[in-house]
């Protein structure tokens, strides 16, 4: 799952070096922490939060399957 | 197309240099030598090589790297084809289990496809248009609609009244109007706010 937020996140922005991704376990849900250059943040965000809504979809997907609850924050 | 100017000691040195800082392949790239350099004699009078390089990325394999890393993250395999279509990039995967791509409604497959043409436009610095499709599930859907659309509109017309479709994305709202846009008895419109958006059918007047 930390991987898929890695390699989305990564492709997205400008300086995908700067990409960081860690993950907190919880019990039922596990919440992913991304983190990008502060200028590539509208790269993972978009326009009305579209890319981030994007980004979100597909990983709850892949979630569903191992039946946990991610969240996926972006960080400032 | 990306377009970079290198220098080096030699025109060879030079277009590596080039390659690396695009991170392209040598046999993508077309090369023009502006200033094929000189050594020089005993120093004097030397010049560094200067060359340009163009790069037509192929978008279509992009696509697919970028399909690919994702679904290996995700743990499904697929078989992607690339084709053509009347100015859209059509990437096709078939394989099993892939219904956690499509998601409900397509809504995965619509995610993912946003992406891609995100992550691919990011890399070759221009727009592209591509559709994602998974099992068929675009064209198996567009049927959907095509038949929902046209039997609704004989509701309307027996009935008179007007019918309300549930909240679609703009391209499946486009397949409802193009499906009865040659109806002389009733018309579509789109009403309601994205992403809870309508279409109506209703009689012509």
């Amino acid at each position: 799952m930390k991987e898929l937020v890695e390699i989305l996140a990564k492709a997205l922005v400008d300086r995908p070096e700067a990409v960081e991704v860690s993950q907190v376990e919880g019990e039922k849900s596990v919440i992913l922490e991304l983190k990008v250059a502060p200028e590539d943040m509208g790269k993972v965000i978009g326009k009305q939060g579209r890319i981030a809504k994007a980004i979100r979809t597909v990983v709850k997907a892949a979630a569903a399957r191992d039946g946990k609850r991610v969240v996926v924050e972006i960080l400032q | 197309m990306r377009t970079v100017e290198a220098v080096g000691k030699t025109v060879e040195e030079a277009i590596a240099a080039g390659l690396r800082e695009l991170g392209a392949p040598r046999e993508e790239v077309e090369v023009e030598v502006v200033d094929a350099g000189t050594k020089g004699f005993l120093g004097l009078g030397a010049r560094l090589a200067r060359v340009r390089l163009k790069w037509e990325q192929d978008v279509g394999r992009l696509a697919v790297e970028f399909l690919q890393e994702v679904c290996r993250a995700l743990g499904v395999q697929v078989r992607t084809e690339v084709s053509e279509r009347d100015g859209y990039l059509y990437l096709g995967c078939r394989g099993r289990g892939l219904g956690v791509l499509i998601g409900r409604r397509g809504e995965t497959l619509d995610a993912l496809q946003y992406l891609v043409n995100l992550a691919v436009r990011r890399r070759v610095g221009k727009q592209v248009r591509i559709v994602l499709d998974v099992e068929g599930y675009r064209q198996r859907r567009e049927d959907t609609l095509v038949r929902l659309a046209r039997r609704l509109s004989e509701k309307v017309k027996r009935t008179g009244g007007r019918v309300v479709l549930e909240p679609m994305s703009p391209h499946e709202r486009r397949i409802i109007h193009t499906a009865l846009e040659g109806d002389t008895q009733v018309c579509t419109f789109s009403e309601g706010e994205e992403p809870y958006r309508k279409v109506v059918i209703a009689l012509r007047r």
